[in-house]
């Protein structure tokens, strides 16, 4: 047996052949029209973003900026998916619409495949993973999930005032996915500056936005060793051990993919259930009903992800093209707002309300066509059964004080304190 | 009434087989599968309207004996 010394030298030690990225100026501050100055960094954007979509799909469906170093924002149900479905005319060698732009030679893997890649490689790197994120595969993770919530709910403990973004809904899928990759459970913390500073970071200056990701990058590589030390069961173990076209993954293909999971596992998950509990918390009757009928639940729950959708992606344009009429250059940004696709009357009736027992539901919470969430089963399941804990052990609750949610800014929005009063 | 899958546009949300487990299932990688030849008894064709109108990637098509719809 030969020794893996793949991860024996740090991958990411800098070569003179390796080609840099394009770095722009950081704008940040108010916005002066959304129409032609759009971010959806800034505060407004993060406390509520949907009439500043509405009011874009109706006077300037495809908005512009030129912060990020240019960018467009469609908001039509239409335009989202014609996007999704191009991979043609873009490219998801970068996702997060953030300063930085990485060399195109990263194409067609990206930093983090396969969220990163591109076809013909997307294929190949996604079907590594589809077996372990099957609806089968993640019902094994339910019973420990509901264990681990009613432990949550335990440690309220006579309180009348929880957070149940952060003493609820953050925890859950911190717990699942370290479960999955074979990481130790006190670690959750750490894990929430790491999603904090990959996905809310990215207005920082570049020297600390790259010491944060370092420190990422360094934890991942100190669990890929002891991976190596003690192989075990897990999603690691599996990413370490698996071959594409006849070879083991390259290093930052195995890095990469551990902090894919790792980052999109967690905030999102944790934004779709704190989202649900906010707007429950504030809706009596839609407490009640789903209380009296809990089958009702799942389709509940479908909508709740379409009107709160969690996600946004981005893509960088291949090429100078004109595309439904807006003018994109190569390498802008698209912001591909699934949570404005989400509320477009022409799309959805009742677009703007929250109808939880809505039935045709064809919402792109979890995105469309080849980068459809790869752990959409996952999710669900975490939301329901964190959804089905909460209201079967906690039925009464509203919110302490609206003025003290705090929404995330950013691509993936949710309550980072949800102060609830319970009982 | 038969169910059918495009699988040049599933992608794997499976809606179809949580809204309408007696008609589909999943394969090993989470793409949905037509259960047996696709027939659809009288019973089951509101489960087959509904995962064919909630699919995302507008791949479950449903039949009737004469003409071919999408919905």
């Amino acid at each position: 047996m030969t020794v893996d010394d793949r991860f024996a030298r740090d991958f990411r030690e800098p070569r003179d052949d390796q080609p840099l990225g394009t770095r722009n100026e950081i704008i940040t501050g108010p916005v002066a029209d959304w129409a032609t100055d759009f971010s959806h960094l800034e505060p407004e954007w993060a406390a509520d973003p949907y009439p500043i979509q509405d009011d874009l799909r109706q006077r300037c469906p495809i908005a512009h900026t030129d912060r990020f170093g240019g960018g467009w924002l469609p908001t039509r149900y239409e335009d989202v998916a014609a996007i999704a479905y191009d991979t043609e005319h873009f490219s998801s060698r970068a996702i997060i619409m953030s300063n930085f732009r990485p060399p195109h030679e990263l194409a067609p893997i990206g930093g983090s495949p396969p969220i990163s890649s591109d076809p013909p490689f997307h294929h190949d790197a996604r079907k590594l993973l589809l077996p372990a994120f099957t609806k089968t595969a993640v019902s094994k993770q339910e019973a420990a999930t509901r264990a681990f919530c009613h432990s949550l709910i335990n440690a309220f403990d006579g309180q009348d005032i929880v957070d149940a973004a952060r003493d609820y809904a953050q925890h859950i899928p911190m717990r699942v996915i370290a479960d999955m990759l074979g990481f130790p459970p006190e670690d959750g913390p750490q894990f929430r500056q790491f999603v904090e500073n990959t996905l809310e970071g990215v207005n920082l200056p570049p020297d600390e936005r790259i010491a944060r990701m370092t420190a990422l990058f360094d934890y991942l590589l100190a669990q890929v060793h002891d991976h190596l030390d003690r192989p075990r069961e897990d999603l690691t173990t599996y990413l370490i051990n698996a071959e594409l076209y006849g070879q083991k993954l390259q290093p930052s293909h195995v890095v990469g993919t551990m902090a894919l999971l790792l980052i999109a596992g967690i905030d999102t998950t944790w934004s779709a259930i704190g989202a649900s509990l906010w707007h429950l918390a504030q809706t009596p009757a839609d407490r009640s009903r789903l209380i009296a009928e809990p089958a009702l639940l799942p389709t509940a729950m479908e909508e709740f992800l379409r009107a709160f959708a969690p996600v946004t992606m981005a893509r960088l344009v291949k090429d100078d093209t004109t595309w439904h009429g807006a003018d994109m250059k190569a390498d802008d940004w698209i912001l591909l707002s699934f949570p404005a696709a989400n509320r477009d009357p022409a799309q959805f009736d009742r677009a703007g309300e929250v109808v939880i027992d809505r039935e045709v539901n064809r919402h792109a919470a979890f995105g469309l066509g080849i980068h459809r969430c790869v752990g959409s089963h996952l999710a669900r399941m975490e939301l329901r059964v964190a959804l089905e804990v909460w209201l079967e052990r906690i039925p009464e609750f509203s919110l302490a004080d609206p003025a003290d949610v705090e929404w995330s800014a950013g691509q993936i929005r949710g309550p980072r304190a949800l102060p609830l009063r319970i009982g | 009434m038969k169910v059918q899958i495009d699988s040049a546009l599933c992608q794997g949300h499976g809606r179809c087989y949580d809204l309408a487990p007696d008609l589909f299932g999943d394969d090993d990688e989470g793409f949905g599968q037509v259960l047996g030849d696709g027939s659809v008894p009288p019973a089951k064709e509101q489960e087959a309207r509904l995962a064919a109108a909630n699919c995302p990637e507008r791949a479950v098509r449903l039949t009737d004996d004469s003409t071919t719809r999408e919905s």
